[in-house]
């Protein structure tokens, strides 16, 4: 079913130009004599892409056939990854460059939510925030007061994380998965 | 505050510059026929979108010149420019050009600019206005240059659509001369605009005249400007219609068009028509009081300059 203008909100996902988007902000817009407009900014589901366009009311908005499903990230096997549906236990193997930067912070056992266009994984989200176990950091230099300087910390994905000072490996953190900053630590090695 | 003072401030310059302040009905049989105006019903009747038809029919008794500050409504109209509600101050001059009328509208901007801050405060502290005249374009220049559409005003609506895709603007399924028009304005004239000051924008092509006059010496313009300030469109001037046999004819066409488009109709206002026969040559202008106050204190949306937004009354 099409929808118009003024079923646009935050997070509505429709097509355009033959892409899928999801509306990021929208603004009633109308000249004095003309016919309302609704200014929408929109993120291509694709290419990530963000650009606005003024739709002109009762214009129809294709439906994008895009679905999101919550899935376990199970395993690496060569070029892709392997994730299982946690309601239908199917499991899905997606290419690593649909896959992306979330490979980063994404360890083995985690609870991802998967983007599907026309049945075929197009993204996978991270929730905001996971916490890891440093695996392998320097020992922080006793006697080294200054509060802003940090080291490299590696996590089990791989990935490199800034930690202060003070962690060492075996301490469990909180980051951030959007900016991969460290935020606090949650537990003692 | 600020509303309070610049709204007594402006009552004082229309009163030393001759205006006689009226007062018109909320509750009319024809609430405004243009096509994209949406009138809010009361009982049998309709409130005003804006006080227009009762002070043309006070300008066919003889007023000279004379002002209205009072509330209009539009249906559907919410956003951060716009409010159901909302207060127009509208004024009209006999036997005066368009450009007076422009003229008073700087007027009204700099004394709001400089009634708006505390008072002590620096004249202008809160908006920086230009010392020099406002600047004046028209809007085939602003489209030429923004949009590279060449617009010229006897275009089929074909011809237009042709012209603006060949430009790159996307019309969806715009198909009527003005959406495909401010499809463009919009797109890539309004973004434009707030960079450059207060801007009046003058000869509107003939197909968005509304109740303006043609231009004698090019009928394919009509004597229209709207005044824009920091992306705000803040007043709508016409050099007026006072010929009833034209009016009553781009009446008719409108309540074709609201009836293409689904819309209620509206009666045609006899009485208007009846008056602007008798009318002098006039020019006359509405103003948005709201928006004149979020540009003079830097407001970013209407509801920050309005004690009771739509949504809590």
């Amino acid at each position: 079913m099409p929808y118009d203008t003024s079923d646009i909100r935050k997070g509505l996902k429709f097509m355009m130009d033959g892409a899928p988007y999801t509306v990021i902000e929208f603004q009633f817009v109308k000249p004095g004599k003309g016919a309302a407009f609704t200014r929408t900014r929109m993120k291509n589901l694709l290419t990530g892409a963000v650009l606005e366009r003024n739709l002109r009311s009762g214009e129809r908005l294709e439906e994008a056939n895009v679905e999101v499903k919550t899935m376990q990230y199970l395993y690496r096997d060569a070029d892709s990854f392997v994730f299982m549906d946690t309601t239908t236990y199917d499991q899905v193997s997606i290419p690593e460059n649909t896959v992306g930067e979330s490979k980063d912070f994404m360890p083995e056992n985690i609870n991802v939510e998967v983007l599907f266009f026309d049945n075929r994984a197009v993204g996978v989200t991270l929730p905001n925030f996971i916490e890891q176990k440093i695996i392998e950091t320097e020992p922080g230099f006793r006697g080294d007061t200054s509060t802003n300087t940090t080291k490299p910390a590696k996590i089990s994905t791989g990935a490199s994380v800034q930690v202060p000072l003070f962690i060492v490996a075996g301490d469990v953190v909180k980051i951030d998965t959007r900016t991969g900053e460290y935020l606090e630590r949650v537990g003692r090695a | 505050m600020a509303r309070a003072r610049v709204l007594s401030a402006l009552r004082r310059w229309f009163e030393a510059e001759g205006f006689l302040e009226v007062d018109t009905p909320a509750r009319v049989w024809s609430p405004g026929q243009e096509v994209h105006l949406d009138a809010v019903a009361s009982e049998d009747r309709w409130l005003v979108t804006s006080p227009e038809y009762a002070m043309k029919r006070l300008c066919g008794a003889g007023y000279r010149k004379i002002v209205s500050i009072g509330k209009c409504w539009r249906a559907g109209e919410r956003g951060a420019h716009h409010q159901p509600e909302f207060t127009m101050i509208e004024w009209y001059r006999a036997d005066a050009p368009l450009e007076h009328i422009a003229d008073d509208c700087e007027q009204v901007v700099r004394i709001a600019a400089r009634h708006a801050g505390e008072p002590g405060d620096q004249p202008g502290r809160a908006l920086n206005l230009p010392p020099e005249r406002f600047r004046r374009t028209t809007v085939r220049e602003l489209m030429s240059i923004h949009a590279g559409l060449d617009v010229r005003g006897d275009e089929s609506a074909a011809e237009l659509a042709a012209k603006a895709g060949g430009a790159g603007i996307a019309l969806g399924a715009a198909q009527a001369w003005d959406d495909i028009f401010f499809q463009a304005w919009l797109d890539r004239v309004e973004p434009a605009l707030p960079a450059a000051g207060p801007v009046f924008v003058f000869d509107w092509p003939a197909p968005l005249a509304a109740l303006a006059r043609r231009r004698a010496d090019d009928p394919r313009w009509v004597e229209r400007f709207e005044l824009y300030a920091a992306g705000l469109e803040l007043a709508n001037a016409f050099g007026e219609l006072t010929d009833p046999i034209e009016q009553r004819a781009r009446f008719e066409s409108e309540i074709v068009a609201r009836r293409s488009r689904g819309k209620p109709t509206y009666p045609i206002d006899e009485k208007l028509l009846a008056a602007l026969g008798r009318m002098p040559p006039t020019s006359g202008v509405a103003l948005g009081f709201d928006r004149l106050m979020m540009l003079v204190t830097g407001a970013r949306t209407i509801d920050e300059v309005m004690a009771f937004p739509d949504e809590d009354v």
